[in-house]
């Protein structure tokens, strides 16, 4: 049987009226616009490090490496961010030590043991509100439960002004950031991978621990290192719970308890008092010191972001 | 094996284990759900913090002073509408920023995007996410304030709510892309394919499919964004100029206080100052600590009724 050949004409017509009798423009122009609206976060972060960056090269091309060996001075020549540094270290620490395991802990009982029952979801309910409280509002807390209430243990000689009191508030504050997205890592592990260790006999503690743990922990870390990141940079609770914004003397004779219920600062909090200070060579201390924070974090970030794609498995 | 030896089917102790294994087991589930409990804990513990210091503070204050016309701690003058009016103008002006930005950016990377790009291109919003409040609140200062307030509007003010706002705006940006992607991305494809399947182009099956079917998602990730926006304070406390006293007024040209501003300078002003009335102007956190906890909570609530309300329909 041959074929009837369409028509040139006949094939035009046919194109035209499936295509639409114009080219989309407003398609076009729609497209494009949407696109923009991303680029412009893409650009406003260039313009941010571009400028933070131009602002600390007075520091940053002559005197980095002192810049983050020295210590807190009223001279800004001689400032530098070493203290801060070590504090936000510290009340990381804290971080680590308390809220990620009981975060991942409580996320293991929600996602893999909890049935849906009221008390449960009244729990996952409660997390994710806890999760969009301001920060500031953790600040209150950790003013009226460790630095006042708890004084005795968090910081007898500093008016429980302490690493111990911000530690715990830190903590405090992404636990249910820690619980979501370690829950959402569990949830990306599929059924039959939990139902192929039930069948040979594994008990729910064994299913999670050799199955279900392994196979959600890129996802977990990934989740941990961004919590991480992000108590790193958090300012306006420690301000409550009172991490110094000013001169800060550090005794080298300490024990480690000393220390911990010692006088701190953290990064954050030296930028933004210094932030507040007047004169050129402040400003360019306190862009020099965003330039440290902002290494850090994006550093941080990126590798987070390079873990999740490299182990991000398709069920 | 049991059977292979003849011995009939397995005991029921054999089944259930060792009484050893039983009981870690049980031990571990404590754990677990002790670990869970602690979130409850916390909440407890905030409500009645704020609670029972506001209370004692109500009970110090004379009530008038509550709406005065003035936030002046110092001088025994708490007006709260102040405040309120400051952080919603800031919220307002960060939701002009974040909702075009943010739906954009959300409806490009769920409907547009491949994979590829898709992949490529939300980092752009994560590293966003990731930049502290702190940095964002010296940008608006040096950069935003001079650069667009002051070449915009006729305004020579060093701190200004505009540029806090725009600030907070930034910040928002990923939040409200990441829960409107996420609902957009959750209508299923059938809807795209049968609006295709009727000619329609991409631009309508975005703006008259998914985005309607995807409605209340987008609602909720606009009110999550205007819940951060309002509990933003490192922004507000650089570049709004909140300073231990601020008069009631409108213009957002101008420097102004927040709820959260309030707070923050309360809190690293002088300790325990007493106001001339003999109160302890620090005490007035609290209250305001209460009042944003409230407004915040009540816009969470909401936008997961809104969430909800999506799970459903799909």
């Amino acid at each position: 049987m041959a074929a009837i050949a369409p028509t040139a004409q006949v094939r035009g017509t046919v194109e035209l009226a499936l295509r639409g009798s114009k080219r989309d423009l407003a398609g076009r122009v729609f497209q494009g616009a949407l696109l923009l609206s991303l680029l412009l976060s893409l650009l406003i972060l260039i313009v941010l490090l571009g400028t933070a960056l131009s602002a600390a090269w007075p520091v940053v091309s002559t005197r980095l490496g002192d810049f983050v060996t020295s210590d807190v001075s009223r001279l800004p020549v001689r400032a530098g961010v070493r203290q801060g540094i070590v504090g936000s270290l510290i009340l990381i620490g804290f971080v680590a030590v308390v809220a990620m395991p009981l975060g991942v802990a409580a996320a293991i009982y929600l996602q893999e043991y909890a049935r849906d029952t009221r008390l449960n979801r009244l729990l996952t309910t409660n997390i994710r509100n806890l999760a969009a409280v301001p920060s500031i509002v953790y600040g209150i807390l950790g003013l009226v439960v460790f630095v006042q209430a708890l004084r005795a243990f968090t910081g007898p000689d500093t008016f429980g002004r302490s690493y111990i009191s911000g530690g715990l508030t830190l903590s405090v504050l992404v636990l249910p950031i820690i619980i979501l997205v370690t829950m959402e890592a569990l949830r990306a592990v599929p059924k039959s991978v939990r139902e192929a260790a039930y069948g040979v006999g594994a008990t729910r503690w064994e299913v999670v621990r050799s199955h279900v743990l392994p196979y959600a922990a890129p996802g977990v870390f990934t989740g941990l290192i961004l919590s991480m990141a992000r108590a790193f940079g958090e300012t306006a609770p420690l301000l409550l719970v009172g991490a110094v914004t000013g001169y800060l003397s550090t005794s080298s004779s300490a024990t480690p308890l000393e220390v911990l219920q010692g006088k701190y600062t953290a990064l954050p909090t030296q930028i933004y008092s210094w932030s507040r200070l007047a004169g050129e060579d402040w400003k360019a201390n306190t862009a020099a010191a965003i330039v440290v924070l902002l290494v850090i974090i994006l550093v941080v970030n990126f590798a987070a972001i390079l873990l999740r794609n490299r182990y991000d498995r398709k069920w | 094996m049991v059977t292979a030896t003849g011995g009939g089917p397995p005991s029921i102790a054999t089944l259930r284990g060792s009484a050893k294994r039983r009981r870690k087991e049980g031990a571990v589930r404590g754990v677990l759900l002790a670990a869970a409990g602690i979130s409850l804990v916390i909440s407890v513990v905030i409500v009645l913090a704020l609670l029972g210091q506001a209370v004692s503070f109500l009970s110090h204050v004379e009530l008038s002073s509550l709406w005065s016309g003035q936030w002046s701690p110092r001088q025994g003058e708490f007006d709260i509408p102040t405040l309120f009016i400051g952080t919603i103008e800031v919220a307002l002006i960060a939701m002009v920023i974040a909702t075009p930005l943010g739906l954009g950016a959300a409806m490009y990377l769920s409907e547009y995007a491949g994979p590829k790009t898709r992949r490529r291109l939300k980092p752009i919003l994560e590293t966003l996410a990731g930049i502290p409040s702190v940095v964002l609140g010296y940008f608006a200062l040096q950069v935003i304030n001079p650069a667009i307030v002051q070449t915009l509007f006729a305004t020579s003010s060093t701190f200004t709510i505009m540029a806090a706002g725009i600030g907070v705006g930034i910040l928002t940006i990923p939040l409200v892309a990441s829960v409107a992607e996420d609902a957009m991305y959750a209508v299923p494809g059938s809807l795209r394919e049968a609006a295709y399947g009727i000619g329609a182009r991409r631009r309508t099956v975005t703006t008259k499919v998914v985005f309607p079917a995807a409605v209340s998602g987008i609602m909720a990730s606009l009110i999550l964004g205007f819940s951060r926006a309002i509990g933003e304070t490192m922004v507000v406390a650089i570049a709004a100029g909140a300073t231990g006293s601020a008069t009631r007024h409108l213009n957002p040209l101008e420097p102004g206080q927040t709820m959260t501003g309030a707070i923050a300078s309360l809190a690293i002003g002088s300790d325990q100052v007493k106001s001339s009335t003999g109160l302890n102007a620090f005490d007035a956190l609290y209250l305001v600590g209460l009042l944003l906890f409230a407004m915040t909570l009540g816009l969470n609530l909401l936008s997961e009724r809104f969430v909800r309300r999506v799970r459903r329909d799909y």
